[in-house]
């Protein structure tokens, strides 16, 4: 694993994610930021995927199913070279193919339309059950939020995912701590979590979801016949130091001049 | 061709019997209902391609959507009331706003579901599925018509709802008939007055007919079962040949059937009188489909009155 690459690719991201919720003036910068070395690490080592064709059949797929965070996947897929990066500035826009929440229908690399939180898991499954119905080896990601685990569908799916023994699919959860009205722990917690995936069936590690290290160790355990769920411990906002941790963060947009201003603190143009 | 009384959930089981064999892509999802949709029969027949998701007809629903992007072709199936109520974002977000081509038949639709009462008696669903861009509308008439819907939905590249019923329904539909969806079914030539249904209704407008008939009064009937798309062909014809069009279904009036048909005749520079029948703005309740229909005034003769009193007015 190149982890130089890794960070290299996840400081870009973060430059994309600011300055094209900048440039659209709403947008959702904290969850954004807070997967991206998540995103970095899956785009970028862990998951089997195409140098230039977002298509290839035989691709690892990732769903993205806390949909708000949509800046965070298409940074990675430009990153990827799958999109221009200039397309970016045309985030949330009139006839943009970046749509507020991810459209598969509009961008090849989204792999499943969300934005209505919950539904992710679901879809990962009947993916992940197709797969092996049709005997191929691709593997499924699906990227949660944590607040997003309040939605009863997710769990209705974890129970579904551990009945099936769906080894071919990995949960990630973007444990960032926060939603939208506050800290998950207050808005209605969800500890012990590592738990209540087990209680469902499931195979849980926790890592620091901005270590790619612990990514790796993460993802890489020792596999029994359990779906996996990869409990990231991460920062909402991470990144932008006044951001970080701050709950207002969340679905508000920085200035443009916020956006320069952090490029310029980071060193590099976006475009670079 | 089976020109005997059926189900139309029945013919659903039969037609996926047919599809297990005729097509490997397709797989069957339930949510513990298997016995009562009738997906059991291909559960036995082709285990490996049948998931039973448990009580979660949400989860079903997604699940189907994630069966669509490996490249297999799902019906899923629960009761109507559950599948477009339960698990109605999951139609809207994950199935048509993505236009993912699951099949979702659902079965004891209308107020025939019978004793089991109001909590399960699906009066909304076509509502309910028809106003959500990408996603058609087919309700049979029959058992015969259900087969093919179900076989034809097969090939589709989008979602397709399909509106079954629980109880046995008489059989209706011609022997040459072949279901294409945008068109509807037409039986006789245009008349004075045009009788537009679907579902279980055909058979009771087919009566009623018959009876105008006998009181003087050219009718057709049309069988409007493909409610998305609709056929506007036949409802021109029959607004430029009638005095008077009713709609008939097992549905609330509001938003059914007859909105769908009202839509389009209210873009006409000229039309005819229309009425529309079906359940006013209250819920179901238990007893046996044969009272409901009567209490809830979904009967030939309740067609034949308000045809009569709307010619008489
Ligand atoms: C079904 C649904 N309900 C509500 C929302 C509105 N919403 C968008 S993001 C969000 C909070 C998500 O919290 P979390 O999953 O922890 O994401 P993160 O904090 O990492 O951004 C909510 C409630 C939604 N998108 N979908």
């Amino acid at each position: 694993m190149n982890t130089v690459l890794l960070r290299n690719k996840a400081q870009e991201m973060r430059r994309l994610i600011m300055e094209g919720i900048a440039e659209a003036g709403s947008g959702h910068p904290g969850g954004s930021l807070s997967l991206v070395e998540i995103m970095s690490y899956l785009y970028f080592y862990q998951a089997q995927l195409h140098e230039t064709d977002p298509l290839w059949p035989e691709r690892d797929r990732i769903i993205l199913s806390k949909g708000h965070a949509a800046p965070a996947l298409y940074a990675a897929l430009a990153a990827k070279g799958y999109m221009p990066h200039e397309e970016m500035l045309t985030l949330r826009k009139l006839g943009s193919r970046l749509q507020g929440h991810p459209d598969m229908r509009k961008l090849p690399g989204v792999e499943m339309s969300t934005g209505s939180l919950g539904q992710g898991l679901s879809v990962a499954n009947g993916l992940a059950l197709g797969l092996r119905l049709q005997n191929k080896a691709n593997k499924v990601y699906v990227v949660l939020g944590d607040g997003e685990l309040q939605e009863g569908q997710v769990w209705e799916a974890a129970m579904t995912a551990a009945h099936h023994r769906l080894t071919n699919l990995m949960a990630v959860v973007d444990y960032n701590g926060l939603q939208i009205d506050g800290f998950t722990g207050e808005v209605k917690r969800l500890e012990p979590l590592a738990e209540k995936w087990q209680a469902f069936g499931w195979q849980t590690v926790t890592v620091d979801g901005h270590s790619f290290a612990d990514l790796y160790r993460g993802f890489n355990v020792e596999r029994d016949d359990r779906p996996l769920v990869v409990i990231a411990k991460t920062i909402k906002g991470k990144g932008v130091q006044y951001m970080e941790n701050v709950a207002d963060w969340h679905g508000k947009a920085p200035s443009k001049a916020q956006a320069q201003e952090y490029i310029e603190g980071i060193g590099g143009d976006v475009r670079g | 061709m089976v020109n005997k009384p059926e189900a139309t959930r029945d013919a659903y089981g039969r037609a996926l019997l047919a599809l297990g064999q005729l097509r490997s892509e397709v797989v069957v999802l339930d949510a513990d209902l298997s016995k009562s949709t009738k997906t059991a029969g291909f559960a036995a027949k082709y285990p490996e391609r049948f998931f039973n998701v448990g009580i979660a007809e949400a989860d079903l629903i997604g699940t189907a959507c994630g069966l669509t992007l490996s490249g297999l072709k799902p019906f899923a199936s629960t009761f109507a009331i559950f599948a477009t109520g339960r698990a109605y974002d999951q139609i809207r977000n994950s199935v048509a706003y993505p236009r993912l081509p699951v099949v979702i038949a659902a079965t004891h639709a209308g107020l025939t579901v019978g004793p089991d009462g109001g909590s399960h008696q699906s009066l909304e669903d076509i509502a309910l599925m028809r106003v959500l861009p990408n996603m058609q509308v087919w309700v049979p008439a029959d058992g015969e018509e259900a087969y093919q819907m179900v076989i034809e939905a097969a090939t589709e590249t989008g979602p397709v709802y399909i509106r079954l019923g629980r109880q046995v329904v008489p059989h209706v539909t011609p022997a040459d008939y072949k279901f294409e969806k945008g068109r509807a079914q037409v039986f006789g030539p245009s008349g004075d007055v045009t009788i537009i249904a679907c579902g279980v209704m055909v058979a009771e407008a087919l009566r009623a007919a018959e009876e105008l008939r006998q009181a003087g009064l050219s009718v057709q009937v049309v069988n409007m079962s493909s409610i998305k798309p609709l056929d506007t062909e036949v409802l021109e014809a029959a607004a430029s040949h009638s005095r008077l069009i009713v709609t008939v279904e097992e549905h609330f009036v509001a938003g059914g059937l007859g909105s769908a048909c009202v839509e389009y005749l209210s873009t006409l520079r000229s039309r005819p009188q229309v009425g529309m029948l079906g359940v006013e703005d209250r819920f179901g309740q238990s007893g046996h489909p044969d009272e409901l229909l009567d209490l809830y005034g979904l009967r030939a003769s309740n067609i034949v009155a308000a045809v009569k009193r709307s010619l008489d007015s």
